[in-house]
């Protein structure tokens, strides 16, 4: 039997191989992996509600912020940074201090502005709390991050110490807000209803552009500024950007700003799509955001970004079968599943 | 004059010193060349004259400067710009990009630079909007050496230009480094591939085990014996 069943398998293997080879030559096997990917959605699209997908792009756009954040960390860094939840948390906390604790005082107050549940302050508090947390995670860099560099810390320790932050700063959420569960300002809206039974809350609307308009401009950032390319020439290879005369302390704040500043916004989105704040909010989003990263290929923000569209839908998606409170398991899922078939992700070279 | 001067270098990495005192000089004009078996600390001195590993005793000068405890981005603000052995582009970047993070500290609009490197290397025009990942090992050391180029670097400092690439593509590399010279830009050459270097170099060293061992002008040492048997295989 054994004998038997394994002569074909044998000769299959070499033309499997060359298949394989013949396709890495063609597009290093990145478009035969998207184009299953696409089929695979596409074939499920019949069965599936429209409207869950819909929520899955609002959750993605937000898992999106966080995810290219911490992309840019890991690729510039070297450090998978796990306090990059309760950056979010953090985020979410200071604008919420803002909303319910300053503003109210200079008489600006409100909520429902137009179609949203949340109101104007809410808009006032978003930048303020990116800048408060973008300069907080630049300062936490100044310093633990770079003396552990300085003294040629490896991975693994730089790792450690996030660990420590990300407790540290939801131990001090917790102590100035109380572990309660708290909101922001709000007042219910009418969703908006669409053909084939789908059901868009305009905050989710708010989410997604406002997702669009960052993750183009990181894009823009990237793509075509100096500090943008500088940020690129590091994540590639930091020695030869130091001897290009790129400043890569300066590379470094710029990526801990951008990356704190998207993470503080993503986690007042957060708090907006779930109506509430809890202090582990972001801690609990730190799965989501793993899994679209390393989907994407570590270090690769245009990974990110589609990565996280992926595993939001997907998270939404499974509660048609599974219930809801697995949804960080499907993330779980699909980051274990990428890490076995593909580690470096979809967009990331084969090999 | 000399242009650069490293005396007496002494450099290596955590509790191993690789350079026990080595001192070279490069002239203005000169190409200069380091030859001398695996792990004799060639490598080490070069990243020691950049900035990347710390100069523990001795010093180097350039230009009459004190450059021993520069940060290497500011060694290549004065003109002293390296091509490392491995991992001299940036994968992910295209050529273009490559060139202009090469331009990185320049002020100017560097783009007539972008340009004459592209017409100095020809291989790279056809392909200015491919990622550096995917060039081929020749393609690859042409746009290490021009993205060094993007600055008019006063000196050029090689570290195995002609590693790893076919033998067929080795002598291309050394005709180049002999134009880029005669432009006026003085170099400095680390080498495995001793016969072929010397050949292009008015001056050499052979290093040892972290020390001096022997100068002369390229011809001399092509024709001493010694460095013939031990070097340059027979």
């Amino acid at each position: 039997m054994n004998l038997v069943s394994s002569q074909p398998q044998n000769l299959a293997r070499p033309s499997r191989r060359n298949l394989r080879r013949i396709g890495r030559r063609m597009s290093s096997g990145r478009i035969s992996a998207l184009l299953a990917a696409g089929l695979l959605i596409l074939g499920f699209l019949p069965f599936v509600k429209l409207g869950l997908v819909v929520n899955g792009l609002i959750l993605g756009s937000v898992i999106a912020l966080g995810a290219i954040g911490l992309t840019l960390v890991y690729g510039i860094l070297k450090l998978g940074n796990f306090a990059h939840g309760d950056y979010m948390a953090l985020g979410a906390y200071v604008a919420f201090f803002i909303v319910d604790g300053v503003l109210p005082r200079v008489g600006i107050e409100g909520a429902g502005l137009g179609p949203f549940t949340f109101g104007f302050p809410v808009l006032i508090a978003l930048p303020l709390a990116a800048a408060v947390v973008a300069l907080g995670a630049i300062a936490l860099d100044a310093l633990i991050y770079r003396r552990l560099r300085d003294r040629t810390a490896s991975t693994a320790i730089l790792m450690m110490a996030s660990l420590g932050v990300a407790i540290s700063i939801r131990g001090l959420v917790q102590l100035i807000w109380s572990g309660e569960t708290q909101h922001y300002p709000r007042e219910s809206r009418q969703v908006f209803h669409l053909p084939m039974d789908v059901r868009i809350p305009p905050d989710g609307i708010f989410v997604a552009i406002l997702a669009v308009i960052l993750v183009a401009g990181v894009y823009a950032l990237l793509t075509y500024t100096k500090m943008g390319k500088a940020m690129r020439a590091t994540s590639d290879n930091p020695t030869l950007a130091l001897v290009s005369g790129i400043n890569t302390r300066q590379v470094v704040w710029w990526t801990w700003g951008i990356g704190g500043a998207l993470a503080a916004i993503a986690g007042v989105l957060l708090a907006v799509v779930q109506a509430q704040l809890l202090p582990i909010m972001g801690w609990k989003f730190l799965i989501p955001l793993f899994a679209a990263v390393i989907l994407g290929g570590i270090g690769n923000p245009y990974g990110a970004l589609i990565g996280a569209l992926v595993v939001g839908v997907s998270m939404e998606l499974s509660t048609q079968w599974i219930n809801p409170s697995y949804k960080p398991a499907v993330a779980f899922a699909i980051m274990i599943g990428v890490l076995l078939a593909r580690p470096r992700g979809i967009f990331g070279d084969a090999q | 004059m000399a242009l650069l001067e490293a005396f007496n270098v002494a450099a290596g990495y955590g509790e191993t010193e690789i350079l026990h005192g080595v001192s070279i000089t490069v002239n203005t004009g000169e190409v200069v060349t380091i030859i001398g078996p695996n792990g004799c600390g060639k490598s080490t001195l070069m990243k020691a004259i950049v900035g990347l590993v710390r100069v523990r005793a001795g010093s180097v000068h350039f230009r009459g400067v004190d450059i021993s405890d520069q940060d290497p981005e500011q060694t290549v603000r004065i003109g002293l710009c390296y091509v490392p052995q491995t991992d001299n582009v940036f994968p992910s970047m295209t050529i273009r990009e490559n060139l202009e993070i090469g331009a990185f500290v320049r002020r100017d609009d560097y783009q007539f630079r972008i340009d004459e490197m592209l017409k100095l290397f020809p291989d790279l025009r056809r392909s200015a909007r491919l990622k550096a990942g995917t060039l081929s090992g020749g393609q690859r050391q042409m746009l290490a050496i021009a993205r060094a180029l993007m600055l008019d670097p006063v000196l050029l400092l090689l570290d195995e230009p002609s590693a790893g690439l076919a033998p067929a593509l080795v002598e291309g590399v050394f005709k180049r480094i002999r134009d880029i010279n005669s432009t006026g830009v003085s170099i400095l050459l680390v080498e495995q591939n001793a016969r072929e270097s010397l050949r292009i170099s008015d001056r050499g060293y052979v290093l040892s085990g972290g020390v001096n061992q022997l100068q002369d002008t390229g011809p001399a040492l092509l024709d001493n014996p010694e460095v013939g048997r031990v070097y340059l295989g027979g």
